[in-house]
């Protein structure tokens, strides 16, 4: 096959290209340039879109000996990833920008006009497996993918390839070290590769102002004020700085989220609990599902979150989730993964819109 | 079989060149060493020193080299602009076209920001070409203030060549010096230092057949220019470094050559020019010939054919005939290598679609029949499959 393999500069990327090679298929590498002015990102080094990034890019493919492009989603990137973030956190949501990117960028923007050009598939050096079309985790539990994978269609995933799902990062590491590729010993990028400074709160406010509220209790009573509400997620504990104490001396936590009047409440621990999900825009790209009668299978609710078990129905297109055993803090906007009982094959995902706690009504 | 349509980014060291450099590369001796391997090395700089001025019209003591064409530009625009203002301090201004190659056009913007210099842009018309009455009036507005102008010889990009001798006829009577970027003209058209009024004028050797990492700005015997690189002064106590004798001897065997055989060569590469431009139309019927049609070579540089693909992007096209062997250029590259839609395709007018689906297409001392050919066959594929690449991207965007 012609596959096209997106080269971020770190060192999955470099040994899935290497791997794609060997496999046998026609290799062309791409850096993908998503900032706009790259010179802003050039100390970040977290990840993707600096300089120095799309160079380790560009002296792995020549070790490789593919040849190399740089494609400037910029533009897209910023209108699809970026401008979406903002405008979820605004409206009182934890988005995943990383997903995002897979979803709108790499397997949408990248691929179409891969696919345009000529080549069969994107091949990516995400950690996670496809198994006959079907997405499994990645052998390495710490460093699997398969959540922000998981909001791909059953056609993405068809003209993708993952070639490390199989491999531990530690092996995919000493891969790097035996081909020659420098890039073995680079860290891992982390944070959110748009915010260099990994201070999110800051980059909000610089786009979205100040828009100053209060932090209330779940009785109604005010215990602190806020500059914007973008600067929080549910299940948040630091940085609240609450003028009130709890009655009971026990730290509070961000329950829930009300950008329309500002509102910030906060509440115990247990609060947090959340016993069921209202999830829309479901994507089902695994095993096919009851959805006339329902299933049980297993649930993660963010990136590197514990997986419970749950009963799923499904109304129209939104997912009832009960979850067998309370999770604390999750947030509106994230994605919820349904895995197979086992835990191991996505059956499809669903971005959460409501959760509930037992005996409770729903909150956003 | 690949073929290489992309000698104005870098063209093959013509064979002498690589002879006489690689000869040299065996010699020992620093040129400013005094003893007799000194005074060897020495004379091979001055002998090259004199074949290079023999082919660009300069007398050998205007001969300033430098580690390449950006250097040279680098130091005609500050050298210039330090020494006129410390003449004095009322020369400020700074005239440039607004085609310039990014080696003049980023020092203009740095000594506007951070310099005190006032910079105007000279606009250029639909081909590319300077509007002189703009630089007039832009002078006669105030002659005592202006420090240099800046118009290059010939596009990179389009190849537009500009009136040289009219612009340095204008700024002449009011002393103000001209420097002129002659990288890309060097190679292609007479470029005689001495007859064209410039104040400085810089030229690059891996452009004309000679190595990489050389270059020399011509500077007249009246002209002062301050250094940008401090040390030993070796270069008339304007550039320091220790001199690439074995490089300069193959810069000016190369510019040797090119001198002579330029009248032949351009008339060749005209020919195998228009039989591209004919065959890429033909091809693709809807293209747009970016730049002077011509007659050649007052007008448009002889080996330059600049295209642009409406509906298409010139990346994709790029890789695409890539792909096939055929190795050509999408314009100016910023350093994380993204294609930025062109200043001087903007300058002349065209909208920003248009000149991100430009190409360049840049003949040389070994192209060939078959380039053309290949290109020419090449091409209308391609186009067809970078269109249909952007209208399933765009179809696909608020999917």
């Amino acid at each position: 096959m012609r596959v096209l393999v997106a080269m971020s500069g770190g060192v999955d990327s470099a040994v899935a290209a290497a791997r794609a090679v060997d496999a046998g298929h026609d290799v062309t590498g791409v850096h993908l340039a998503l900032a706009q002015n790259p010179k802003s990102f050039r100390t970040g080094a977290r990840g993707c879109c600096t300089l120095e990034d799309a160079r380790d890019a560009r002296r792995a493919a020549d070790v490789i000996g593919i040849p190399y492009y740089v494609w400037d989603l910029a533009v897209r990137f910023r209108e699809d990833v970026v401008d979406n973030f903002v405008a979820e956190y605004a409206a009182g949501r934890t988005p995943n920008p990383c997903l995002r990117c897979n979803e709108k960028i790499k397997f949408s923007a990248v691929l179409d006009r891969a696919r345009a050009l000529g080549f069969d598939a994107v091949v990516t050096g995400h950690h996670a497996r496809l198994d006959s079309g079907l997405l499994r985790r990645s052998v390495d539990p710490l460093k699997d993918q398969s959540y922000v994978l998981a909001v791909l269609t059953r056609d993405q995933l068809a003209h993708a390839i993952f070639p490390l799902g199989a491999s531990t990062k530690g092996e995919v590491r000493e891969e790097a070290a035996r081909r020659g590729l420098a890039v073995a010993e680079k860290p891992d990028s982390h944070d959110i590769c748009f915010i260099a400074d990994g201070d999110t709160a800051g980059f909000l406010r610089e786009r979205l102002g100040s828009l100053p509220g209060d932090l209330v209790d779940t009785a109604g009573a005010v215990v602190g004020s806020h500059d914007g509400t973008f600067g929080f997620t549910v299940g948040q504990r630091r940085g609240l700085r609450l003028g009130v104490p709890a009655p009971d001396g026990q730290p509070r936590y961000v329950l829930s989220i009300s950008p329309v009047d500002r509102t910030i409440t906060v509440g115990a621990r247990e609060e947090l609990e959340v016993h069921e999900i209202v999830a829309i825009r479901p994507v089902w790209n695994g095993p096919p599902v009851d959805v006339d009668a329902g299933f049980t299978c297993a649930v993660q609710v963010r990136a590197h979150g514990m997986v419970t078990r749950a009963d799923v129905t499904v109304d129209r297109d939104a997912l009832r989730i009960r979850l067998v055993e309370p999770q604390l803090g999750i947030a509106a906007g994230q994605a919820v993964v349904l895995y197979s009982s086992d835990g191991d094959t996505v059956l499809g995902s669903a971005t959460i819109a409501q959760t509930r706690r037992s005996g409770l009504a729903l909150r956003a | 079989m690949p073929h290489y349509l992309d000698h104005a980014a870098t063209t093959p060291m013509l064979p002498e060149a690589l002879e006489v450099m690689s000869a040299h590369l065996r010699d020992l001796g620093n040129p400013s060493s005094l003893h007799a391997a000194g005074r060897a090395a020495r004379r091979t700089v001055e002998e090259a020193r004199e074949q290079l001025g023999r082919a660009l019209g300069a007398r050998p003591s205007e001969i300033v080299f430098t580690g390449g064409g950006t250097e040279a530009d680098n130091l005609a625009v500050k050298g210039l602009y330090w020494a006129r203002r410390t003449a004095d301090p009322r020369r400020v201004r700074v005239l440039a076209s607004a085609v310039e190659h990014h080696a003049v056009l980023d020092p203009v913007a740095w000594l506007g920001a951070n310099q005190g210099a006032l910079v105007e842009w000279l606009p250029v018309d639909r081909l590319g070409r300077i509007d002189l009455e703009a630089l007039e009036s832009a002078i006669e507005r105030d002659p005592e203030s202006v420090a240099l102008v800046a118009v290059m010889w010939a596009n990179n990009e389009v190849g537009t060549v500009q009136p040289i001798r009219e612009v340095a006829a204008i700024a002449g009577p009011y002393g103000i010096p001209v420097h002129s970027d002659a990288v890309q003209a060097a190679a292609q058209l007479e470029v005689d230092f001495g007859a064209s009024g410039l104040a400085t004028m810089a030229v690059s050797a891996h452009k004309i057949g000679g190595p990489l990492g050389v270059g020399a700005l011509l500077v007249g015997r009246d002209v002062t220019v301050e250094p940008i690189v401090h040390g030993g002064g070796q270069e008339r106590d304007v550039r320091s470094g220790t001199l690439d004798a074995p490089a300069i001897a193959g810069f000016a065997v190369a510019g040797e050559i090119a001198a002579a055989q330029r009248e032949v060569q351009s008339k060749r590469l005209a020919g195998l020019r228009d039989d591209l431009v004919a065959g890429v139309t033909a091809a693709v019927p809807d293209v747009v010939l970016n730049g002077d049609p011509g007659p050649e070579p007052h007008r448009r540089l002889p080996a330059n054919a600049h295209f642009a693909f409406p509906g298409c992007e010139g990346d994709a096209l790029l890789m695409l005939l890539d792909a096939k062997g055929i190795a050509c250029s999408t314009g100016s590259a910023c350093s994380a290598g993204v294609a930025q839609p062109s200043h001087v395709l903007l300058a002349m007018g065209l909208d920003a679609e248009l000149s991100r689906s430009s190409l360049r297409f840049s003949l040389g001392h070994t192209s060939s029949d078959a380039d053309v050919a290949a290109a020419v066959a090449a091409i209308g594929p391609a186009v067809e499959r970078a269109r249909s690449a952007r209208v399933s991207v765009e179809a696909s965007r608020h999917r």
